[in-house]
């Protein structure tokens, strides 16, 4: 059948069969020529706006008319092809040179020098001069939010962000709004994007080409606080973090680089460097007995867990009858800090006053919940500092550390300890798969070998599963979901609203994947998106690394064990109700009283 | 209008507008369409003649899966849409090339000053609304202005402005007359 679905084209002379809904841009990489984009992005923003796919085209021996955009170009039986025209080479080069006309050109002080996709095609196209010189944009520079930056003098208004906001997320918080030349990105009403529906998912980051939209940099402060004599730095990193930060250094995509992550933190200077992992097997304990009591005791059914604060406030904002379904539990990053400023500044005889607690983070969501009021235990913020993967890296390079020379470290004692079922939050699936290890164990009170539950991984964006587990005395079928991404988050959220869902137990990622494809996650390009799924790749890396670890079972954790032994007694009493569980509220987007407007 | 707003350019449309329950009824006769973003923020204008920020809120809740960010797209794309509260009247002076050169600028001076309203704004008293045209394709009647669908030609001299503008107060005046005659 393959046969007979595919087509011939002819592409600079090279002659390719290729299915036949595919474009003209993907067939010339069949055949080995790569077509200039920056707009596009596979399967989720193929608009032909920025008009650098250009080429010649000719069906029947009847040339098209003007220059087609191969992104959108499907092709047909016996099309011939150029890219390698002079024709489409100066249309191309020109297009080129009225994008950067209109484009802030800061490139050696710009947050995405050498990761920027259209400096990368200048060079590539050699454009050397700046041609045309008019009326730019006006300046929009909205840094209200504590997660994302907006600056529009950098905007190329691909509408990559637009496109990624309405599809990964449904949400559009982001649009193109006014016309012509006073044509710009931004929510509505010259609201900061703090005001509005944004969940700070970063999803938008990710995808930008350019350095127009960012996330707000701790970078500065870390550094100072690592500085000051006075301050004991602690330093955690979340699971996805190891699964990415080596594709900074040249490691391919999906190669764990754990030890040489920790190695390269205790040169940085940090007093202490733990691991998120750590607090999320904590998590695990917390959010599984909290689970296994409201079974118990008919509390809100299902349970959905708080670990993504993309998903957090997105709840909050348009779900809050959802609100009791959460569960309290803060999040690893802020379990973490909470203990760090309790438990072991008394264990190591520091005030929790000196404690600077620093996360390193795939989320740009995660800067925001560390600033939620509520986030702080008398007095003392459980997070002080956000970084984000790529900050993490541009830390490295910046102390002029060379990566790969690195030897291999592990995290220190007392909060660094972490089980397989911790590494596995990176990814979609990955919280309730740790959950269901302890809890099966906890309620058969057996120490269950088969701790793969296959159900709930892989990368589709809704996954169900049941467990047959005794609760109360009595065998009861707990049904689980796992959802990743807010679209299909907002799909089963409808249906379990609608009574056309039942489960128990409800996992929810904000971003696509989960962690492991955050928004503070090394920046790919979109020819590299054409090429693999990045967030499988990267959730490889965590799987294995759990299969390695001695331990895949959050109980188990021997420092957990510690931690409850000398400081919480047991999880869900009111000592760690005080330290490690939050609370939830509706949040209101637009309005009409906010006065900062940009 | 019943509408205790003071603030000029600012809107006051409260929750229990009762044209809420009108935009509902159109929403409800349309929601199985597609694309109907449009239609509903026509019907809005309509209805309450300009379309500000909690109207949209509005909408945005009412109908399934669109956000603010989206219909203020929308709005600010097509010119039929006005995001402030619009006066009775519209003047719209041409400041195309000709009428520019020709001296529109003077007109535009002379309305803000006389109405002592900006360009893109409303009079203190919801008459007038003024607005900065591009080419209304009259230059032979340069400099140009329009109120409503009225063009008033040649306006050489501004000081013609306070009569024209007077029309439109005594048109107002009588229609009110009429109204309470009709009343009493």
């Amino acid at each position: 059948m393959a046969a007979k679905n595919k087509v011939n084209v002819t592409i600079n002379g090279v002659q390719v069969q290729v299915p036949e809904d595919y474009t003209v841009l993907l067939a010339a990489r069949e055949a080995g020529i790569d077509i200039p984009t920056l707009c596009y992005l596979k399967d989720i923003n193929e608009v032909a706006a920025c008009r650098l796919c250009v080429c010649e085209a000719e069906v029947n021996g009847r040339p098209m008319r003007n220059l087609p955009t191969a992104c959108v170009l499907k092709v047909e039986d016996g099309m011939i092809v150029r890219t390698d025209t002079e024709r489409v080479r100066k249309s191309v080069k020109m297009n080129l040179e009225l994008i950067l006309a209109n484009h802030n050109r800061e490139c050696l002080t710009c947050t995405r020098n050498q990761t920027c996709e259209l400096q990368k095609l200048c060079y590539e196209m050699g454009i050397d001069m700046e041609r045309f010189d008019g009326e730019t944009r006006s300046v929009c520079y909205d840094d209200l939010s504590p997660s994302i930056i907006r600056d529009s003098t950098k905007c190329v208004l691909c509408g990559r962000c637009v496109s990624a906001c309405a599809k990964l997320q449904n949400i559009s918080v982001l649009e193109f709004v006014n016309r012509g030349v006073n044509t710009k990105v931004a929510p509505g009403f010259g609201y900061s994007i703090k005001d509005t529906d944004c969940i700070y998912c970063g999803q938008c980051i990710n995808v930008c080409p350019v350095a127009a939209i960012k996330e707000k940099e701790h970078i500065k402060q870390v550094w100072s606080a690592i500085q000051d004599p006075e301050k004991h730095v602690v330093v955690q990193t979340a699971p996805a973090v190891r699964a990415a930060l080596g594709e900074e250094f040249g490691v391919p995509m999906g190669k764990a680089v754990t030890g040489k992550m920790v190695s390269a933190l205790k040169r940085l200077g940090f007093d202490k460097v733990f691991d998120t992992n750590f607090s999320a097997d904590l998590t695990i304990m917390e959010e599984g007995y909290e689970f296994i009591n409201r079974v118990k005791n008919n509390g809100t059914l299902p349970m959905i867990t708080s670990c993504s604060p993309g998903w957090i406030r997105y709840c909050e904002v348009f779900y809050p009858e959802f609100i009791d379904n959460l569960s309290t539990c803060k999040s690893p990053q802020q379990m973490f800090g909470a203990v760090a400023k309790s438990y072991y500044a008394k264990k190591e005889g520091i005030s929790p006053k000196d404690v600077v607690c620093v996360s390193v983070m795939p989320c740009t969501a995660k800067k925001a919940e560390c600033a939620r009021p509520e986030m702080q235990v008398d007095g003392n913020r459980d997070v002080d500092y956000v970084l984000t993967t790529r900050e993490l890296a541009k830390m490295i390079n910046e102390a002029r550390i060379i990566f790969d020379r690195l030897p291999e470290a592990e995290p220190d004692p007392i909060m660094g300890e972490y089980t397989g079922a911790g590494v596995i939050f990176g990814a979609t699936g990955g919280v309730m798969e740790a959950a269901l290890r302890t809890v099966a164990d906890v309620l058969t009170g057996k120490d269950l070998k088969d701790v793969d539950y296959k159900a709930v991984r892989g990368i589709e964006n809704f996954k169900q599963a049941s467990v047959t587990l005794p609760i109360g005395g009595k065998d009861v079928e707990v049904k689980v979901g796992v959802v990743s991404s807010i679209a299909a988050a907002e799909k089963v959220l409808n249906a379990i609203a609608a009574g056309e869902l039942q489960i128990h137990f409800l996992e929810v990622m904000a971003c696509p994947g989960g962690c492991v494809h955050g928004g503070g996650q090394p920046h790919v390009s979109a020819k590299e998106r054409m090429e693999k799924i990045v967030r499988a790749e990267r959730a490889k890396a965590l799987y294995s690394e759990d299969k390695r670890l001695p331990h895949r079972k959050s109980h188990e954790n021997e420092e957990i064990k510690m931690l409850y032994k000398e400081f919480f007694k047991e999880p869900n009493s009111p000592i760690s109700h005080k330290y490690l569980h939050t609370h939830y509220a509706e949040q209101f987007i637009y309005m009409p009283d906010v006065v900062e407007r940009v | 209008m019943a509408n205790e707003c003071n603030n000029r350019n600012e809107s006051c449309i409260r929750p229990d507008d009762p044209r809420y329950k009108e935009l509902k009824a159109y929403i409800d006769s349309v929601r199985d369409q597609q694309g109907i973003n449009i239609m509903v923020l026509q019907e809005a204008q309509r209805l309450f003649g300009y379309v500000p920020l909690e109207v949209q809120k509005w909408i945005s809740l009412e109908l399934d899966d669109v956000s603010v960010g989206e219909l203020y797209g929308i709005s600010t794309f097509y010119s039929q849409f006005n995001l402030t509260k619009q006066g009775k009247h519209k003047i719209s002076v041409c400041l195309g090339t000709a009428c520019y050169v020709k001296g529109a600028q003077a007109i535009v001076e002379a309305l803000q000053q006389h109405l002592d309203i900006e360009v893109g704004g409303i009079s203190e008293d919801e008459m007038f609304s003024l607005e900065a045209t591009r080419c209304l394709g009259c230059c032979s009647l340069a400099p140009v202005m329009m109120i409503d669908d009225d063009v008033y030609a040649k306006l050489y001299d501004t000081k013609q402005i306070p009569e024209i503008l007077d029309k439109y107060y005594l048109e107002s005046e009588l229609e009110h007359e009429m109204e309470s005659e009709v009343d009493a």
